[in-house]
């Protein structure tokens, strides 16, 4: 199997749907010739075209309402924005039409779409670069919110993510573009959008997360089970909305404590949402508060101390032998 | 000074049937045609005496000395980004005219609203170098407007900034105030909404705000030919009631002959005024950027021979206020201001990682001293001070 970064997974999922279907096509900022800033569109231009690659004007707000308008006429966006940050100048187009125009209509219209954009912090970028808002998307009805993390599920996911009949916001871990690279399968590959998946079973402690948070997770991960004999049960989300509360509500039941972690606020963070789910479906079984460590509540700090904003192995690692000592 | 205002066709006009429906619609579409833009120095350093803004030999030496600051500043941070000490950032290069013309006007209290490519004009403004190397390289003290410059902190998310600088204007005109807002923004940004907004709403309040777009060719990897469908953007002023003015951005006294007579405007009660300034971005987009996968060296080389500065040096030369020698003091020196304010950087630069909850609310919530306190022992457990 081919070994590839995010970036390299991520292209491989455009290019097979572009090749697939005639009605699929890419818009945004620099997505032509220059293949993205991040280089994920990179070669589509030269192969698709102008018309199926557009480099847009740099306007996010009309870059969505007119993808809004090319989905109720029948054809596939993907549309990429170059930073989750920038996703606010669209908020009335993605809240007003992406996410309604469907059930306004009765379904009359379709409203295929994907929102790609990278989100998250820690390459040390100037300010509007780092934020981690799934929150706002996962509020809005209507809309499906999807997060890889590696290069693998991303490529999976996002296939899935353009076949899907529905608008989907797939963020995208910035962190991890180059991070690490990993096989790749050649023949092509989707995972269920609205399925968290199991990364690891273990019976002590679920340890939830998604995105970039994962690689952290998974370190912290390691550490606990050879260094301290807790044997984790390790879960990434993959979609944040819909929310598959049954596969973490079926988790806290075996293992009774949890630690959720991830980079955006804490108030109304995702965290928050999975500790309401499982309060409804697996609070008999709670032998331990959840734990969520999260970004604060305070705009995502200026690259020399935005270290010590992002939870790291050892914050992980500290939060989840709290979590099991609590009695 | 040609002021480019919206053009009317008499004739047309009068030839409208009123209150009764013509038989057909004589579409006679408007057309601006090309704008020339205003051009006080050309290329080999001739001045077209007609529009010389007229500064006195101190005035003159003082805005050559402030560009070739702005570009050894320019080159010193790219090296120190290549270097790992700076973080990405936006050059200046090619744009020096732009950066001294576009505030070389203002008052003390006046305001200046930059975006992220305006190093050189903040210098100009009364920024610190230290300051603006602190930003660039991701401490938040380097972002507070120094006491006494009326700017707003940069901004980086294209075309935000555009309607407070309009607000700032209305305030002034309702408190009767003198003093008028320049905001400064790329040929990209002309395609957000806000940007048009702003223009529509600085006209109907006669605010007095001067936008300036700094036309330089590119928004990242993305021609002007993408971008908009017109031959120029000075249109756009035309098309919301703006007086509207194209300049050779490369032209130091054409940039302040247009400022002069914008901020003139300002202050005498008549609006708002666009300026277009027709510039090129020599250098990187920023500095994450390869210019070499989207654009051909053969599009950038005729515009080494326009450069602002070289031809600022010739029209001194030719008035004998400037010699080579004198020119490469003028460089040595700037240079040195530059180390100097490096050396300033290094012994202040110091991230204040206990600091990042602070001045997010004037009085901080309970509920937040609470999450301040859980990152402080989280410091603490890491050895962090
Ligand atoms: C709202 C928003 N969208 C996208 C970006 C990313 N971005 C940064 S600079 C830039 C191009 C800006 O071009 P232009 O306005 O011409 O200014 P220039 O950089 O040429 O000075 C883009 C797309 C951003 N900073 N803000
Ligand atoms: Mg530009």
């Amino acid at each position: 199997m081919p070994q590839k970064t995010m970036v390299e997974a991520l292209n491989l999922a455009l290019d097979e749907a572009m090749s697939a279907d005639e009605s699929v096509l890419i818009m945004g900022q620099d997505v032509g010739v220059n293949g993205g800033v991040f280089r994920v569109t990179k070669g589509l231009h030269e192969q698709y075209g102008r018309d199926r690659v557009m480099d847009t004007p740099l306007a996010e707000c009309g870059i969505i309402g007119t993808a809004v308008g090319m989905a109720v006429y029948g054809l596939k966006p993907v549309v990429e924005i170059q930073f989750s940050g920038f996703t606010m100048q669209a908020f009335d187009q993605i809240e007003q039409n992406m996410a309604r125009l469907h059930n306004r209509t009765m379904g009359r219209f379709p409203m295929r779409m994907v929102l790609r954009t990278p989100y998250g912090g820690g390459i040390r970028a100037v300010e509007h670069h780092s934020e981690s808002r799934e929150t706002y998307w996962a509020h809005t009805p209507g809309l499906k919110v999807v997060i890889p993390s590696g290069p693998r599920n991303a490529r999976a996911l996002l296939a899935a993510a353009i076949d899907d009949p529905d608008p989907v916001i797939f963020y995208e871990p910035k962190a991890v573009y180059r991070a690490f690279r990993e096989d790749v399968p050649e023949e092509r590959e989707t995972l269920p959008i609205g399925t968290s998946q199991v990364v690891r079973e273990g019976k002590d402690l679920t340890l939830i997360s998604y995105g970039a948070m994962m690689r952290p997770a998974r370190e912290a991960m390691e550490d606990l089970i050879d260094e301290h004999g807790i044997d984790i049960e390790l879960i990434d989300l993959l979609t944040i909305s819909p929310m598959d509360g049954e596969t973490l509500c079926k988790s806290v039941a075996k293992t009774g404590r949890c630690v959720i972690v991830h980079e955006g606020h804490r108030t109304c963070g995702i965290a928050s949402e999975i500790i309401a789910r499982i309060n409804e479906g697996a609070f008999e079984y709670l032998e331990a508060p959840i734990k969520r460590l999260t970004g604060y509540d305070i705009p995502f700090p200026y690259f020399q101390t935005e270290q010590y904003f992002l939870p790291d192995a050892d914050d992980i690692i500290e939060s989840v032998r709290e979590t099991m000592a609590w009695e | 000074m040609t002021i480019i205002t919206r053009p009317r066709d008499e004739a047309a006009d009068s030839e409208v049937p009123t209150g009764q429906a013509a038989h057909h619609m004589d579409m006679n579409p408007i057309d601006l045609g090309r704008i020339e833009a205003l051009q006080v120095l050309d290329e080999h350093g001739n001045i077209n005496q007609a529009r010389d803004p007229g500064l006195n030999d101190s005035e003159l030496l003082a805005v050559h000395r402030a560009m070739v600051l702005t570009r050894a500043f320019d080159s010193r941070m790219l090296t120190m980004q290549r270097q790992g000490e700076m973080g990405t950032f936006a050059p200046n290069l090619g744009q020096e005219a732009c950066m001294i013309g576009q505030v070389w006007e203002l008052t003390k209290q006046d305001w200046f609203s930059p975006s992220y490519r305006s190093f050189g004009a903040q210098i100009q403004r009364g920024w610190p170098m230290e300051r603006l190397f602190l930003l660039w390289s991701g401490y938040h003290q380097g972002f507070p407007p120094p006491e006494g410059v009326n700017d707003m902190p940069f901004s980086i998310v294209i075309g935000s900034h555009v309607l407070p600088a309009v607000g700032i204007a209305m305030g002034m005109r309702r408190r009767d105030d003198n003093d008028c807002v320049v905001v400064n923004f790329g040929d990209g940004a002309m395609s957000q909404g806000a940007v048009s907004e702003a223009f529509n709403f600085a006209m109907v309040d006669r605010a007095p705000v001067i936008f300036v777009c700094e036309n330089n060719g590119w928004a990242i990897s993305t021609p002007t030919k993408l971008q908009y469908a017109t031959d120029h953007l000075a249109g756009r002023g035309v098309a919301f009631g703006l007086s509207s003015i194209r300049v050779d951005g490369n032209d130091i006294l054409g940039m302040i002959a247009a400022m002069r007579e914008a901020t003139r405007r300002a202050r005498d009660g008549e609006g708002p005024t666009f300026v277009e300034a027709v510039t090129y971005r020599m250098s990187l987009h920023t500095t994450a950027d390869d210019p070499t996968v989207y654009r051909d060296s053969a599009e950038s080389e005729p515009w080494e021979s326009r450069c602002p500065i070289i031809r600022f040096q010739r029209y001194l030369e030719g008035r004998g206020l400037l010699s080579k020698d004198g020119a490469e003091k003028v460089r040595s020196e700037a240079d040195a201001e530059v180390l100097e304010a490096r050396e300033r950087f290094r012994k202040i630069a110091k991230a204040r990682p206990r600091e990042v909850f602070d001045h997010l609310y004037k009085v901080t919530p309970s509920e937040l001293e609470d999450q301040r306190n859980e990152y402080l022992s989280r410091l603490d457990r890491k050895g962090v001070d």
